[in-house]
């Protein structure tokens, strides 16, 4: 796709459903999100003419048909339903459906939900003697989520320098941030200090480095350019990009939940966060120096470092610097998770991307309140997750 | 360990806990992979059926045993005990875990390290061999896995 204006699609609403560990059924989440995006769009959900939710794993059937859930919650009205799975990416690739659908012409408006309950503890697989799923196989050998994303924060340590303490500050900023945002789970202010007297997970990950896993709904009402000026929408935020490419083989990084790389003994090997947001820039049209205000995938307090040299808003190298000299923070050069990011809301993972839209949304529109990005004009998100899905999106005023 | 003193000691049955990824020898054990008989790719876990790489069409695989020697890429460890199919020892008791780099095959295999080296023992580039050592026993037997020592 080339870069063009026939490519956006405008945001007329957002809303979201607070983040945390309710324990109620996921479509609740879903129902008060898509109710506050309408009504923060203006649009009648009877003028909706495709409905496309990111699905849960965790929830039973009408989690795998999230779209016709969420409608059928919101009450039937003939709308077309689609469901995307995507692990982290879900949310973008629901986006993604309803830009096809809007830029194709099947439809003016489409609303864009996701929601999820997740259970307490650590995410486990399923049980029995599974040999051959390599999910099964690295539990076997105690290789856990933050391994991966310990073996990530020790690897920059020993590239690039980065401290124990620099990964600490990334927490004491996006919880500044998340202090100010009433939908984040987590609102409280922590110091370094505080930070680094947390339990060690994955050294050199503590606990406060990691993120949790939560409830939470995010939705999204996007429609033609055309119709928001028809309705003096006009000026709306506009969806630029939609980012959700695969990797390209061979893998240089060990991914969850592999225990080994590919071998790039034949072929170049290629880094699949690196690789998001070059398709997005190509499709915006734009470069990392346009770039206000980044919304990144902190499964850790390191990951966020590695999204800032991924989206290419700093060298390789050189995030644990702008940190340091307090860029990433509201207020800076260059404020990184101004909503507070994961370390503040906790993965809802159909929903997380989402909700990523919505708060550079708000950033975009001067309606970011006390956490507000002073005079942001172009937006970026990135997440990634299990089995090559990942997403970046871009926004611009 | 040998079998020798195994049975002296009225120790368990050893049993690999995955079955055909890595050769039972005590001394010089190899992770088994296998590579792509068209264009020459490395699997480790082995490939079945399809060659991962796009350009190839390659579904003929031969077994290769992986260099048994490599580098550190980067390591961490286990402070709380993993969950279940992880079968930990009561009370648990952390370990590290290392990324090693394989020159020759160009891939990064993830490992337990051997008990007693600590993720401070460890640097990125430090050399490391690999070993045969135990995942966990229960009533039947001693279950043994592939760890990362240091050279
Ligand atoms: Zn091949």
């Amino acid at each position: 796709m080339s870069s063009s204006m026939n490519n956006e699609i405008a945001v007329l609403g957002v809303g979201m459903h607070p983040w945390g560990k309710w324990g109620r059924n996921f479509v609740e989440y879903g129902v008060k999100a898509a109710r506050d995006a309408l009504e923060d769009s203006g649009v009648r959900w009877q003028d909706v003419g495709f409905v496309s939710g990111a699905a849960t794993m965790r929830c039973g059937y009408p989690g795998y048909v999230a779209g016709a859930t969420f409608a059928q919650a919101l009450g039937w009205q003939g709308a077309e339903v689609n469901t995307s799975y995507a692990a982290c990416a879900s949310g973008s690739q629901a986006l993604a459906a309803a830009r096809a659908k809007i830029l194709s012409g099947a439809c003016d408006v489409a609303l864009v939900v996701g929601a999820d309950t997740t259970p307490k503890g650590f995410l486990a697989p399923q049980k029995g003697e599974r040999p051959d799923d390599p999910d099964w196989v690295r539990f076997r050998l105690g290789i856990t989520n933050p391994t991966y994303f310990a073996l990530y924060a020790r690897r920059r340590m020993a590239l690039y320098g980065d401290t124990q303490d620099d990964f600490a500050q990334v927490k004491v900023k996006n919880a500044e941030h998340g202090f100010r945002n009433e939908n984040a789970r987590y609102r409280k202010k922590f110091s370094a200090e505080e930070v680094s007297a947390s339990n060690m997970v994955a050294d050199p990950l503590r606990l406060m480095d990691i993120c949790a896993t939560s409830d939470g709904g995010a939705a999204l009402v996007v429609s033609s350019l055309e119709f928001a000026r028809k309705i003096g929408r006009a000026d709306a935020v506009k969806v630029a990009a939609v980012s959700t490419v695969t990797p390209t083989y061979a893998s240089s990084v060990i991914e969850m939940p592999d225990i080994a790389t590919d071998s790039a003994a034949v072929v170049a090997a290629h880094s699949f966060r690196a690789a998001l947001p070059v398709k997005a820039y190509e499709e915006a049209g734009i470069g990392p120096a346009d770039v206000d205000v980044a919304e990144v995938y902190d499964l850790s307090t390191a990951l966020e470092l590695d999204w800032m040299e991924d989206l290419q808003l700093c060298e390789r190298g050189q995030a644990a610097q702008l940190v340091r000299a307090g860029d990433t923070r509201v207020g800076g050069r260059l404020p990184i998770n101004p909503s507070g990011g994961l370390a503040c809301f906790g993965e809802a993972v159909p929903a997380q991307a989402i909700a990523q839209v919505c708060e550079l949304t708000w950033q975009l529109r001067g309606d970011a309140g006390a956490r507000q990005v002073a005079g942001a004009r172009v937006g970026i998100t990135a997440n990634q997750g299990l089995f090559g899905h990942g997403s970046s999106v871009i926004l611009k005023r | 360990m040998s079998e020798e003193t195994n049975a002296a000691a009225g120790k368990k049955h050893r049993q690999p806990a995955l079955e055909g990824w890595f050769t039972l020898d005590n001394e010089k054990p190899h992770l088994i992979g296998n590579q792509c008989a068209d264009c020459g790719t490395f699997y480790f876990p082995r490939a079945r059926n399809f060659c991962k790489n796009p350009a190839c069409n390659g579904d003929h695989f031969e077994d290769v045993q992986l260099s048994r020697t490599g580098k550190v890429w980067s390591f961490t460890n286990a402070a709380y005990q993993p969950p279940a199919p992880y079968v930990a020892a009561d009370p648990f008791v952390p370990f590290t875990i290392a990324a090693v780099e394989l020159e020759k095959e160009k891939m990064i295999v993830l490992g337990q390290v051997v008990a007693g080296v600590n993720p401070s023992d460890l640097e990125a580039g430090m050399d490391m061999e690999l070993v045969l050592d135990t995942l966990f026993e229960d009533e039947a037997a001693e279950h043994i896995t592939w760890k990362w020592k240091p050279l």
